[in-house]
C-alpha cells in the first residue's frame, strides 16, 4: 500500500516549549492509524500541524503528495478534519452547520443538498436536523461534528479524540462510524488516550508521550516488544494508600513493575498467577483492602506502562 | 468572493438567532428614541425638540425675488420652530453678531443677485454673485443645519439653471417659497430664461412641472434628532459584537476550522467583517424603517438615506476592528466596544447636541462616525439632498479606510491564525 500522509521530523515550539519533538511516520491508503497518547502528549499539536494551521517550527510532511508546509491549499482538499473540541455554530441546526461548511469546502447547489442528507443519515440525525445544535446532547454535538469533516469525502480523514467525555452509546456509535468509514475506503488518522479505542480500530498505532513517538508498528509488533507479561491490576478503597502497596509488591518475587493510577496499583509481571498470593499478602499485612483485581493479557497499555512507566490515564 | 459572501451572511443570520444582541442592537435604541421623544414632548404635540429656534440673521441687499424668495423660506411656518431669522441691512454688524456667539450663522445676499442668476432681457449675463453664509464655528450643528436649508434652496437654483426642468413646484412643495409668491418668481424666471434663451444663452426655457414632487417639507422635531442619534450610538455597539465574533470564533474553534477548509484567511477575514457591516446595515436600515412607521418619521430621500447608512457603517465597522485588533478577549471588546459606545455618542453628539459643548470636544467629536453621520441625517431630514452629502460621506469614506488599513497592520502582527 502506498503512503498517502509521510511526515518527517515534525517539531512544533511553543516559545521556548517543545510540544512536538521531532515526529516521523506514515499512514498508508486506506488503514486506520492511531496516535495513544495521554493528555499533552502532542497529538492535538501535530494534527494541527498536518492539517496546515500549525506551521510546523520544522520538519514537513506530504499528504497526497503534496507538502503540508508548501502547499497547503492542495493538502486541506485531500483531508478532513474532525477536531478534538467542538466547532459548530451552535445557533444554527445541525443541517445549516452541514450546508455552511459544505460551501466552505466548494459543494453548492443540489450535490450540496444531497450530501448533507447522506451525511445526516450517517451520523443519525436526519430527524433532528432542523433542531439548532445548542439543543442537543453532547453525543449528538460530537456526531454533528464528525459529520462537518466527512462533507467533502476526503481521501484522508483526522479525528482528534472525537470520543471524549460523552456516553457509552455515543461513544459505540461513533467508534462503529470510524470503521465504517474505514471499509467504504476513507484513510483515518484517530488520536486517543484511550487504549480500548486504538485497539478496537486500528491497522497501525503510533504511541506518543511528551512530544515523541516513543513506539510505532501493528498491535502485534508493539505487543511483542513487551514480551510475555500480564498486567494485574489491583482497584483498591479510595481511602487507601496505593503507594505504599505498589512499594510492598515490587519486593515481591516475580514482579517486574508496579505503579500507581490513581486508586490502581498496576503491576507487570510474566505470570500473574504466580504472584496472586503474595501480592495478597502484602495487601493484608498493610491492612489494606483490595476491592477487585484484572489481569490483562498483554496489550497497549502494557506496552506504554512498559515504556513509560506510567499508565495511559492520567 | 463567493465563500466572503457566505461567511458574512452566516454572521448576519446568527446575530438574528442573537435575542440578547438584538434586544440591544434593535429594541434599546427604539426605546430609548421613543422615551426621548416623549421627554421632550414630541407627542404632546409641542414642536419642542433639542433643536429649535436657531437664530440666524439674513441681510437682504438684493431685495429683488431671489432673495426675497429665501428670507420668505426662512420665515416660512414650517421652519417657524427651527429658525428664528432676524434681518438686518449690514453686513458688518451682521458678521459681528456670528463673532460674538449671538447667532449661529449669518446669510448676506449681496446686491443685484438675482438678476446675476437669471439675467435680465438683453442684459449681457453679469458675473455671477454668491450668497455669503457666515457660520459660527461653536455651533456647528446649528449652523449646519442653516446651511442645509440655505444649500437646498441653492441646489434647487443650480437644478432650474442648468437643467431647464422646472422646480417651481417643487419650490413650493418643499416650502421653499409660499404659494403666493410662486406665480410671481415663476413668471419672472421664466420670462427671464425665456428671454436670455431668445437671446442664444445657455439657459433652456422653463415649463412648469406639474408632476407632483415626492419630497414633501420635512418637519423637524426632537425624534427627527434622536432616531439617528441612538440608531448610532448602538450602532458602535453592533459593529465591537461583530469584531467580538471574531475573536469568539478563535476560541470556540470555528475560525480554525475554516482555516482548515479550502479558504485562505483573506477570504475568513474578509467576510467577518462584511459580516460586521452586513449586521450594522440591517440594524440602521431596520432602525430608520421603524421609526418611519411608527413615529411617521421622514429621514429624507431614500437612495441618500441608504448611501448615508453604508458609509456611516463603513466608518463605524473601522472602529470595531481596530478594538478588535487592539482587544485580546472576546470580553475585553465587549467592555471596550461598550465604552467606545458610550463615549462616542457622547463627542458625536448623539446625546446632547454638540453646539452645547465645548469647541475642543467638538473638534474632538469629529473622530467619531456619530458626528459626520448626525450631520449628514439631519442635512436630509431637513429635504437636503445627495449634493449636500459630500463632506459626511467623504469623512466617513476616508476615517472607514484608515482604520480598516491600520486595524489590518494590527492583526497581521497579532498573528490572529497561526500559532
Ligand atoms: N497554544 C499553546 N501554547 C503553549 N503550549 C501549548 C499550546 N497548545 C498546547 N500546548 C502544550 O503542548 C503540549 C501538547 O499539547 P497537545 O498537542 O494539545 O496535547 P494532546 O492533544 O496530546 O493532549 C501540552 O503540554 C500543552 O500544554
Ligand atoms: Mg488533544
Amino acid at each position: 500500500m502506498p503512503a498517502i500522509l509521510e511526515s518527517q521530523n515534525l517539531v512544533k515550539k511553543y516559545g521556548d516549549f517543545t510540544a512536538v519533538k521531532g515526529v516521523t511516520f506514515d499512514i498508508k491508503e486506506g488503514e486506520i492509524f492511531s496516535l495513544l497518547g495521554p493528555n499533552g502528549a502532542g497529538k492535538t499539536t501535530t494534527i494541527s500541524m498536518l492539517s496546515t494551521l500549525y506551521t510546523p517550527t520544522s520538519g514537513d510532511a506530504t499528504i497526497g503528495g503534496h507538502s503540508i508546509t508548501k502547499d497547503p491549499m492542495a493538502v486541506k482538499q485531500v483531508i478532513g478534519v474532525v477536531p478534538q473540541d467542538l466547532a459548530l455554530y451552535e445557533d444554527l441546526t445541525a443541517k445549516e452547520n452541514l450546508v455552511f461548511w459544505g460551501q466552505m469546502y466548494g459543494l453548492g447547489g443540489k450535490s450540496l443538498n444531497s450530501r448533507v442528507d447522506e451525511v445526516l443519515d450517517q451520523i443519525g440525525l436526519a430527524d433532528k436536523a432542523k433542531n439548532r445544535v445548542k439543543t442537543y446532547s453532547g453525543g449528538m454535538k460530537r456526531r454533528v461534528n464528525i459529520g462537518v469533516g466527512l462533507l467533502h469525502k476526503p481521501r484522508l480523514l483526522f479525528m482528534d479524540e472525537p470520543t471524549v467525555g460523552i456516553d457509552p452509546q455515543s461513544r459505540r456509535a461513533i467508534l462503529d462510524t470510524v470503521k465504517d468509514l474505514n471499509e467504504q475506503g476513507m484513510t483515518v488518522l484517530y488520536t486517543t488516550h484511550y487504549m480500548e479505542e486504538a485497539q478496537e480500530l486500528s491497522d497501525r498505532v503510533g504511541i506518543i508521550d511528551h512530544g515523541e513517538l516513543i513506539a510505532l508498528g501493528t498491535q502485534d509488533e508493539l505487543t511483542k516488544q513487551v514480551g510475555q507479561t500480564e498486567t494485574l491490576i489491583l482497584h483498591i478503597g479510595e481511602n487507601e494508600d496505593p503507594e505504599a502497596l505498589a512499594k510492598a509488591i515490587r519486593s515481591v518475587d516475580g514482579v517486574q513493575k508496579a505503579d500507581v493510577t490513581d486508586n490502581e496499583v498496576s503491576v507487570i509481571t510474566s505470570d500473574a498467577k504466580d504472584i496472586l498470593a503474595a501480592v495478597v499478602t502484602q495487601a493484608n499485612e498493610r491492612g489494606i483492602r483490595i476491592r477487585s483485581m484484572d489481569i490483562r493479557e498483554p496489550n497497549l497499555e502494557a506496552v506504554f506502562l512498559n515504556l513509560t512507566g506510567r499508565a495511559l490515564r492520567d | 468572493m463567493l465563500k466572503l459572501l457566505l461567511i458574512g451572511l452566516k454572521d448576519l443570520k446568527l446575530m438574528f438567532r442573537d435575542r440578547a444582541a438584538l434586544l440591544l442592537m434593535l429594541l434599546t435604541p427604539f426605546l430609548l428614541t421613543l422615551g426621548m421623544g416623549l421627554v421632550t414632548g414630541q407627542f404632546s404635540g409641542d414642536n419642542n425638540s433639542g433643536i429649535s429656534d436657531i437664530p440666524v440673521v439674513i441681510v437682504n441687499l438684493d431685495n429683488d425675488s431671489l432673495g426675497n424668495a429665501l428670507v420668505d423660506i426662512f420665515n416660512s411656518d414650517d421652519l417657524a420652530d427651527l429658525v428664528e431669522p432676524a434681518s438686518s441691512q449690514d453686513p458688518e454688524a451682521a458678521r459681528r453678531q456670528v463673532d460674538e456667539d449671538e447667532v449661529a450663522a449669518a446669510i448676506i445676499i449681496p446686491a443685484g443677485f438675482t438678476q446675476s442668476v437669471i439675467p435680465q432681457g438683453n442684459a449681457a449675463p453679469n458675473e455671477e454673485l454668491t450668497i455669503e453664509f457666515y457660520s459660527n464655528p461653536s455651533r456647528p450643528t446649528s449652523a449646519g443645519i442653516v446651511k442645509a436649508i440655505l444649500d437646498g434652496f441653492l441646489a434647487r437654483l443650480d437644478e432650474m439653471r442648468l437643467g431647464g426642468v422646472t422646480t417651481i413646484t417643487q419650490l413650493l412643495a418643499s416650502g421653499r417659497i409660499q404659494p403666493q409668491d410662486a406665480n410671481q418668481v415663476g413668471e419672472e424666471i421664466g420670462e427671464r430664461l425665456q428671454s436670455a434663451a431668445a437671446n442664444g444663452n445657455e439657459a433652456t426655457a422653463i415649463t412648469l412641472n406639474t408632476s407632483t414632487s415626492e419630497e414633501e417639507a420635512n418637519e423637524f422635531n426632537a425624534l427627527a434628532y434622536f432616531a439617528p442619534g441612538m440608531a448610532l450610538m448602538f450602532l458602535m455597539y453592533t459593529v465591537s459584537y461583530g469584531g467580538r465574533s471574531i475573536l469568539a470564533e478563535k476560541a470556540e474553534g470555528t475560525l480554525p476550522r475554516l482555516l482548515v477548509s479550502p479558504t485562505n484567511s483573506t477570504q475568513v477575514l474578509g467576510g467577518k467583517v462584511f459580516g460586521i457591516f452586513l449586521m450594522g446595515a440591517a440594524q440602521m436600515l431596520i432602525l430608520i424603517g421603524a421609526s418611519t412607521l411608527f413615529f411617521g418619521l421622514n429621514w429624507g430621500n431614500t437612495l441618500s438615506v441608504i448611501l448615508l447608512v453604508l458609509v456611516a457603517v463603513f466608518g463605524a465597522t473601522g472602529w470595531g476592528l481596530l478594538i478588535t485588533a487592539l482587544a485580546r478577549t472576546p470580553a475585553q471588546i465587549g467592555s471596550v466596544g461598550s465604552a467606545v459606545m458610550l463615549i462616542f455618542a457622547m463627542l458625536g453628539g448623539s446625546f446632547i447636541q454638540l453646539d452645547n459643548l465645548p469647541a475642543i470636544i467638538q473638534t474632538i467629536g469629529r473622530i467619531t462616525p456619530n458626528a459626520w453621520a448626525m450631520d449628514g441625517f439631519l442635512t436630509l431630514a431637513l429635504g437636503g439632498t445627495l449634493t449636500l452629502l459630500s463632506p459626511p460621506i467623504l469623512a466617513l469614506l476616508t476615517m472607514g479606510i484608515l482604520l480598516f488599513l491600520i486595524s489590518a497592520a494590527l492583526f497581521g502582527r497579532k498573528n490572529l491564525i497561526q500559532k
